[in-house]
């Protein structure tokens, strides 16, 4: 590993390519713990947000009408607004009325830190089409085909894990796998709120070494290839659940 | 009576309902699109303004039981500084136009190159689309912000390049590899008869493109394009995060000037506003195209 | 197989049973969807071994009935034992009662998402917790069976209508059931299709399988029933062997509704 890092500290005093990323330990570091954090926050986001359209799935599915009108008008106000004025908004006008709180230091600090509030924000946005998505999946199993398991014996939960689930996660994959590319991209709209993900340590590191045109260029590399990577896996996972002879 | 139900063919019975297919011709749309769909309503509008004018009567109604009737309502100070969102709100829209226009052209071009037969102007320009389409807007937009110059010399013309034209050009590339897209896709859509149709009428490819294909993908094109133009004015919010004094930053300095948390709601709510009353024409128009379109199909 | 004696404990549930009475007795069976009263008082018994036919127009209960004997559907009143054992209870061994009782549906309902093999091993595997080598072994002779060597690992989207319904028959068999119901098998295929789902039908019909279809399919019916009913407006309105029943049937009903149909 020295010989890399000494070619590149090389590279740097032949070239003028200062990638400080590599042969500078502290900024190497910041910007793994960067790229951690970016796929951290991605997996985070898509945990809850499919918690949260698995159980708006199930409220849009209430027989009171408030309830479901709750839910559409969550799907609607998340759709339809930019995810970034989604996330000032929880940042700012409703982190304003949340609760300070004695930090070890004694230090009055807001009782969700702004890691909580791109949490929340993100999973709610990337929430709000899961539900439909969701819905619509199990819409797409006929009840002719519960019918058949249940004749062959299986119980409801049975008949759920075994027929109902697979087949609607085929029909949501395509939906779903969108959403998750999405919500890799939005990940970045966390960098408003200072949380430490790749784009804003990459900004932190070039204000510290003044290398913008590398920094830059290997941030948009980065996300370009960590993005291409998830679309060519995910379209692979999607060809191989394909239901054979059924459409395209 | 044993009369055999003809709608269903042999192998495809329907296996999964419509709402399977439902889901995956919009997956297909958005795949293209390479972003959701909006959906606006007339009533998203109504309540909208609902919760600025309930937000405004709350506030109003706890400073009257405080007792400090100096200060100025929610209403009055939205009446202050509408000049100065409006003025901010209008920089938003002159962006979008130049990024989609910019985004359009270069967009259409690249969509032409993708169906080229030959393999390096096609692999190319696939490559490009792709990579355009897979990079966040706002590392884009942070991408031009950073890189470009601030101004550059042209025949011994210095031309400046202010942030504002930075961000178009960063909103543009997206744009350009998303609209690159929806013209493959187009043309592709476009039955094959019809290029031998126009092969054995001895045209060349470039004049069956221009003269027979390309015309008839306009109509397809046309609802995702619009589609797209809405999704691309939400997203010129973004620049203010690089700080083009667009309404959002202008929203935000407001707000930090006047120091008022209960601001926070009704002026938020009134930019959300303004993007409504401009999207909502524009996303109403695209589903009637839409229902249009798929019932002459 | 080891587990087989096992099975055929558990599968006389009723120590009372004995095979010489009906493996199906319908008594006074009332079932209403809404106001609509699908079900009027169906009484009948199957011995086991028979073959019975049910014909009648649309809507005149007749999957509604056979829905019923499996518990797909519950009753609002009256009684239907199979082997012995009450179906219309509320503390009903669901699973003993579809080991018995096997089922094809008029859609065939296959699993789209498993082959034809996998779709045969699933129930016995995953519900019955049999070994799975041992049920591979038993899917593939019933797959030869049904006459579909060589289709063990087609999807059912890649398999015609007629064959897949035969994977449907081949799936319910697999349950090692004592009785078969089909519900309208033939009704969703192409004619070039029909035969080969009736004569698979057929050989279950000649090996003693007690069978209850029904079926819109009259020669046939008149070939392999040894019982003929006649359901309209639910209830019976006439029934015999099916020499009888389609040379001189006696009710003016029976009557208009062969005339129609042959």
């Amino acid at each position: 590993m020295q010989e890399i890092y000494e070619w590149f500290r090389w590279l740097n005093e032949a070239t003028g390519i200062n990638l400080t990323i590599v042969y500078d330990s502290y900024d190497r570091e910041r910007m793994i713990d960067g790229f951690v954090n970016t796929i951290y926050l991605s997996l985070v986001c898509l945990g809850f947000s499919v918690i949260i359209g698995i159980v708006g799935a199930w409220l849009q599915g209430s027989p009171l009408k408030w309830t479901r009108r709750l839910v559409n008008g969550y799907i609607q106000l998340f759709r339809n607004t930019p995810p970034l004025v989604q996330m000032y908004f929880f940042f700012f006008a409703l982190g304003s009325l949340m609760p300070r709180v004695e930090n070890e230091w004694g230090i009055m600090e807001p009782i969700l830190s702004n890691w909580h509030w791109a949490i929340l924000s993100l999973s709610f946005f990337a929430g709000s089409f899961n539900v439909e998505i969701f819905r619509s999946g199990i819409e797409a199993v006929p009840k002719a085909t519960v019918e058949a398991a249940e004749a062959l014996g299986y119980n409801r939960l049975q008949t759920y894990v075994y027929v109902v689930l697979p087949l609607a996660l085929r029909v949501c994959l395509p939906a779903l796998n969108n959403n998750l590319v999405n919500l890799v991209k939005t990940t970045t709209l966390a960098y408003a709120i200072a949380v430490p993900e790749m784009l804003y340590v990459a900004n932190q590191i070039w204000s510290d070494s003044l290398n913008v045109p590398e920094m830059m260029t290997f941030l948009l590399f980065a996300y370009v290839l960590l993005v291409g990577l998830l679309v060519m896996v995910m379209n692979k996972w999607e060809r191989s659940m394909r239901l054979p002879g059924f459409g395209a | 009576m044993a009369k055999r139900h003809d709608v269903y063919g042999t192998t495809d019975l329907p296996v999964l309902l419509p709402a399977a297919e439902r889901l995956n011709r919009q997956a297909a749309a958005e795949r293209v699109l390479g972003a959701p769909k909006l959906r606006l309503r007339a009533w998203h509008g109504l309540a909208l303004a609902a919760v600025i004018v309930l937000w405004t009567s709350f506030v109003w109604a706890q400073a009257d039981g405080a007792g400090n009737e100096q200060q100025e309502s929610v209403i009055s100070a939205i009446w202050r500084w509408l000049p100065v969102l409006l003025g901010g709100f209008v920089f938003n829209i002159a962006i979008s136009f130049l990024s989609m226009g910019i985004g359009t052209v270069a967009g259409t071009l690249l969509g032409i190159m993708q169906i080229s037969q030959v393999w390096p102007v096609r692999g190319s320009s696939w490559l490009v689309t792709q990579f355009f389409r897979n990079a966040p807007w706002l590392v884009l937009l942070f991408f031009c912000m950073f890189l470009l110059p601030f101004e550059f010399t042209v025949f011994g013309v210095t031309i400046p390049f202010p942030d504002w034209i930075k961000a178009v050009i960063g909103l543009a590339l997206p744009v350009m590899a998303n609209v690159s897209e929806i013209v493959r896709g187009a043309i592709q859509s476009i039955p094959s008869g019809q290029w031998e149709a126009a092969h054995s009428l001895a045209f060349s490819r470039w004049q069956i493109l221009s003269q027979i294909i390309l015309p008839q993908c306009v109509k397809r094109m046309l609802p995702p394009w619009m589609n797209l133009y809405a999704i691309l004015t939400m997203a010129t919010v973004l620049a203010s995060v690089v700080g083009v004094g667009e309404v959002m930053t202008l929203t935000q300095r407001v707000l930090a000037a006047e120091n008022r948390p209960e601001f926070l709601v009704p002026f938020y709510g009134f930019v959300m506003l303004l993007f409504f009353a401009y999207c909502y024409p524009i996303a109403r128009t695209t589903q009637k195209l839409e229902l249009r379109y798929a019932v002459k199909q | 197989m080891p587990s087989s004696s096992n099975a055929a404990a558990a599968r006389h549930a009723d120590a009372n049973w004995t095979p010489d009475q009906p493996i199906v007795a319908i008594r006074n069976v009332h079932k209403s969807f809404g106001d609509f009263e699908v079900l009027r008082g169906i009484t009948f018994d199957v011995m086991k071994g028979d073959v019975i036919c049910i014909i009648g127009a649309s809507g005149s209960g007749k999957s509604t009935l056979l829905r019923c004997i499996n518990a797909l559907v519950p009753i609002d009143s009256g009684s239907i034992k199979v082997e012995g054992q009450e179906v219309h209870q509320p503390n009903l061994n669901t699973l003993a009662l579809r080991k018995k009782v096997g089922m094809v549906f008029q859609q065939f309902n296959l699993f789209p998402h498993k082959t034809a093999l996998q779709n045969i091993m699933m129930a016995p595997v995953q519900v019955l917790k049999q070994d799975k080598d041992a049920v591979r072994e038993r899917a593939r002779r019933l797959l030869a069976k049904v006459r579909l060597e060589g289709k063990e690992d087609a999807y059912p989207g890649e398999l015609s209508g007629g064959q897949q319904q035969r994977v449907a028959i081949a799936r319910s068999l697999a349950m090692n059931p004592d009785v078969m119901l089909f519900d309208e098998v033939t009704s969703a295929l192409d004619p070039e299709t029909v035969n080969e789902v009736l004569l698979t039908i057929r050989e279950l019909a000649e090996e003693g399988m007690t069978c209850m279809l029904v079926t819109h399919e009259m020669g046939f019916a008149r070939e392999v029933a040894d019982h003929m009913y006649f359901t309209d407006r639910g209830i019976i309105v006439e029934h015999g062997p099916p020499q009888e029943f389609f040379a001189n049937p006696k009710d003016e009903r029976t009557k208009a509704f062969l005339g129609q149909i042959l």
